[in-house]
């Protein structure tokens, strides 16, 4: 059913298809929303047989859905930023056990400073956690990726997070499509649980496991992944069959086909990049993109398959490794190994920084002539971080620099 | 909703930040035939619709509105008397308006909620959308006799812009 | 196998003091006595000798086995009773037992505990259980969420006073004046500092959840019928119980029911029930004794009795921690000590 709605509802409604049997709710912006819509449906009787638990923290809301996933219900919570991290020894916990948790992140900055807007901090830093990390390019597919995540967590009994950039999806009223509650019980099975506390079948789990073990627990969990890159498009497939639209898999390409420039880029801002695409194609560049859907697992041959061919590669990416540069710059240079190919590294959007098709249009330019650093932050004040270097060498006490920086930008707005 | 409604693509979000009650805020919203995938804030409109007229002197609110755009003012005073006649005047004529929305608000819904009354009176100007389409999308988001009063007050404000 | 006739059998193993002496009335006897009793924690697990611990959480779960006709599901938090029950891939649990993390245990209890709801199992009941570290420090948050919900879990403290598990290390519940890793019996004031304590139970009425209790191992009895109470009870259940260990302590393997008792009587360790948010029974103390034998029996605490003079002020100040529980309890009938 064609639907204008907020996307946050959107997901609600979409996990609410699912029927969760405990859902955890813990507030945290951008991802309030969601939980809070799940709740209403909870509330309202339209979601039947579901427990939906208020928490005092993401580290309880993570944790009351191990337990009640490990007692074999099929379990859900969404978090964003600071929660995320406060819940991180959960989050690895939760892989490490095998509990099919689906999590959506609100993606969201990482403080200090501290930072409401959109970047993939968050997310970023959980990417070797364990859990399937599955990005959406629009609401359409925060939404289909949801209904997707639970087959996908429940088939191989590995927990998966739906990253979605916060505001700029959560927030966005768009036209979508709300699949019947029949398709998504004839795609989605009953959740059968591979591990379950049964008292009538009584074992241990999350005991410790020493030397003689561990590698073999760890190898095993980078072996679910593997597996999972290969459920990822099967799942997509089947998912197109019932519900005749394309959605998730591990990489979308666009306009690859003799481009010489590929954009990579993870969520949202494939769409302003496919934009930028069309204008620069009208001009006649040779360029195109790759939206990556699938985190982890990392698809190292479908991205060196859509890649190896051109010339050079730029990625857009919302979050930093202080220190190296790019996170996923560094995954995609590891699909591009023994290829000699230039990866750019371009930070945008962090803590909400708008990426305007102006600026990326500028950077695929200057990509296109080679003319690009390996690292490069987009529309970077130059002037303010200059200013700020120079003036904290020449004081010892120069202060906080956050507060440096923004009473700089004051004051460049009111000379 | 109301573009979406007629069979469009439309896409609207906030200027997202922490603001509290009373704050001035920006809302963005996109209408096109084909999907939209565009993501960044929009920074030349094509319409502006200004909810209170204390931001026409605390910022540069119509920042980056195309010459040929659409203009609607929440007031029931004369452009003149907001001391924009000479701003406006290069528009088209019929793509400015001023409206009492917020009177009108108080009339029909006893509530200061110029919105939908204001979405009423773009709807007249612009002819992007039709107004059964604005009182549909209302009556959905809004069922019940709150959307009942916010229909009237938005279809007296569509014939109000109309006649202007 | 002696004859049993030819032996004399002594009876001084009764009333209170006995630990689940078969010649009791069948409703005196303790869990443990039983022949299919559960064996929730089997032998052959990994604790110390004279385990406070290993002892409360085997009294402790058989009662809540018994009481729920082996429907019951365990959530532990890490600590020492995770660790050496499952040497693994040998485990002393006899039950659905699961470990997460140190700080989690109760919030994990209340999905399982929802996940049963949902699933329309009524009869299977849920216990989290965590050291003193894992209650009163780590795990304090998630156990103030889980009261004030008032999910259907009995939450059982095992308190020995400090982070066993890794090395003696001071808690919150570390009582003033111990000796621990990270409190040295060395400089102006050894041991532990003398701070205003934080007394969970009283905590865990505060939030009016339907019953507290404490325990001690030196009352097995008790209890059992403690943890068969609570298990008749729905929502958020507490039991925090002593559990001596001599490791931490300093205390001999073969002491540690003594130690425990003296820590009763001399009214450090006060027993007592509360229903939402009321004390509703104490259990008074028979034979009042002085902290000082408590205290001596301990080589944490054996700086206060040093040979070059004894720390009779950090002595006294914990005597009037007794007497002030004494009151505040009424752990002594006036009528019997006037």
């Amino acid at each position: 059913m064609l639907i204008q709605m907020e996307g946050s509802e959107a997901v609600a409604e979409a996990v609410a298809l699912c029927r969760p049997e405990v859902v955890c709710a813990y507030p945290i912006t951008p991802q309030t929303h969601i939980v809070e819509g799940v709740g209403a449906l909870v509330k309202d009787g339209r979601l039947e047989n579901c427990e939906f638990i208020n928490v005092e923290s993401e580290f309880a809301a993570l944790s009351v859905a191990i337990g009640a996933s490990a007692a074999g219900a099929r379990t859900y919570t969404a978090t964003a930023s600071q929660g995320l991290l406060f819940m991180a020894e959960a989050v690895y916990n939760a892989a490490g056990l095998g509990l099919p948790i689906v999590m959506t992140i609100g993606n969201r900055a990482i403080g200090a400073p501290i930072n409401i807007w959109n970047d993939h901090s968050d997310s970023m830093s959980m990417r070797d956690a364990g859990w399937i990390q599955l990005y959406a390019e629009t609401n359409q597919e925060a939404l289909d990726l949801h209904i997707q995540a639970f087959r996908l967590a429940e088939e191989l009994s590995c927990p998966v997070m739906v990253c979605m950039d916060g505001f700029i999806l959560t927030h966005a009223y768009e036209r979508l499509d709300i699949p019947s509650q029949q398709d998504v019980d004839a795609f989605l099975p009953a959740f059968e649980p591979v591990q379950v506390l049964d008292p009538d079948d009584p074992y241990s789990i999350g005991a410790m496991v020493g030397p003689e073990a561990f590698t073999e627990v760890r190898y095993l969990a980078n072996d679910t992944q593997l597996q999972a890159l290969k459920l990822i498009p099967e799942i997509g497939s089947v998912f197109k069959e019932v519900f005749g639209r394309e959605s998730g898999g591990l990489i979308h390409e666009y306009m690859t086909g003799n481009a010489e420039t590929i954009v990579v880029a993870l969520g949202s801002v494939n769409g302003t990049i496919k934009e930028v695409i069309d204008t620069m194609r009208e001009d006649g560049a040779a360029i195109g993109s790759v939206s990556i859907c699938s985190f982890r697992p990392f698809p190292l041959d479908e991205l060196q398959d859509a890649l190896k061919d051109a010339k050079r590669v730029v990625v857009i990416e919302k979050s930093l490794a202080p220190g190296l540069g790019g996170v996923v710059a560094s995954n995609v240079r590891m699909a591009l190994r023994g290829i000699n190919l230039p990866v750019y590294t371009v930070i945008a959007g962090l803590g909400g920084r708008t990426i305007t098709m102006t600026s990326l249009q500028e950077v695929f330019e200057a990509a296109g002539e080679d003319r690009l650093p390996d690292l490069q932050f987009l529309d970077l004040d130059h002037n303010a971080v200059e200013h700020e270097i120079v003036r904290a060498r020449r004081t010892r006490r120069s202060g906080p620099i956050a507060e440096n920086i923004l009473r700089q930008k004051a004051d460049g707005r009111n000379p | 909703m109301a573009a979406f409604i007629e069979g469009k693509h439309a896409q609207a979000f906030p200027s997202f930040g922490s603001e509290r009650m009373g704050a001035p805020v920006v809302s963005f919203c996109r209408i096109d035939d084909k999907e939209i995938r565009l993501r960044e804030p929009i920074m030349a409109p094509d319409a502006l619709i200004i909810q209170d007229t204390t931001l026409l002197h605390s910022i540069d609110v119509f920042q980056g509105l195309k010459e040929d755009g659409f203009i609607v003012i929440n007031s029931a005073r004369s452009f003149v008397d907001l001391g924009i006649a000479d701003y406006v005047a290069k528009f088209p004529p019929h793509h400015v308006c001023h409206i009492g929305a917020t009177e009108l608000a108080m009339k029909h819904v006893n509530r200061a909620v110029p919105n939908a009354v204001l979405l009423g009176a773009f709807a007249a100007i612009s002819g992007q959308l039709h107004m059964d389409a604005v009182a549909k999308a209302i009556a959905e988001k809004f069922p019940g006799s709150v959307g009942e009063a916010n229909i009237a007050a938005a279809r007296e404000a569509f014939d109000m812009a109309r006649e202007a | 196998m002696t004859d049993q006739t030819s032996q004399p059998v002594k009876f001084y193993q009764t009333g209170t003091h006995t630990v689940g002496n078969r010649l009791l009335d069948d409703a005196k006897r303790t869990v443990q006595s039983s022949m299919d009793r559960s064996n929730a924690i089997t032998s052959g697990h990994r604790a110390c000798q004279g385990c406070g611990e290993a002892l409360g959480a085997r009294y402790a779960l058989d009662a809540a086995m018994r009481a729920t006709e082996g429907q019951l599901v365990a959530v532990n938090a890490t600590g020492c009773l995770e660790v050496f029950t499952t040497p693994y891939p040998e485990t002393s649990w006899q039950l659905p037992w699961l470990h997460s993390l140190f700080g989690n245990a109760p919030a994990v209890a209340t999905g399982v505990a929802a996940a049963l709801r949902v699933k329309g199992r009524k009869d299977v009941k849920v216990v989290a259980q965590g050291g003193d570290g894992g209650t009163t420090d780590i795990g304090f948050g998630c156990l103030s969420g889980m009261f004030e919900r008032n999910d259907d879990v009995l939450y059982i403290c095992y308190d020995n006073e400090a982070y066993m598990n890794t090395g003696v290390q001071r808690s919150s519940a570390t009582p003033p004046a111990a000796r621990t890793a990270t409190t040295q019996a060395i400089g102006d004031a050894p041991g532990n500092v003398f701070g205003t304590g934080k007394n969970l139970p009283l905590i865990a009425m505060a939030h009016n959840i339907p019953y507290v209790a404490t325990a001690s191992v030196a009352d097995l009895h008790d209890l059992e019928a403690k943890v068969t109470k609570a298990m008749a009870i729905s929502g958020s259940r507490y039991i925090h119980i002593m559990v001596p260990c001599p490791l931490g302590w300093g205390s001999a393997s073969d002491a540690t029911i003594s130690v425990a008792r003296l820590a009763v009587e001399s009214g450090l360790f006060p027993l007592f029930e509360a229903e939402n948010g009321t004390l509703t029974k104490v259990n008074k103390i028979r034979r009042l004794v002085q902290v000082e034998g408590y205290l001596k029996m301990q080589k944490r605490f054996a700086h206060l009795f040093a040979k070059d003079g004894k720390d009779q002020d950090s002595i006294d100040a914990i005597q009037a921690m007794a007497n002030h529980n004494i009151e505040r309890f009424g752990l002594i009938d006036v009528d019997t000590t006037s």
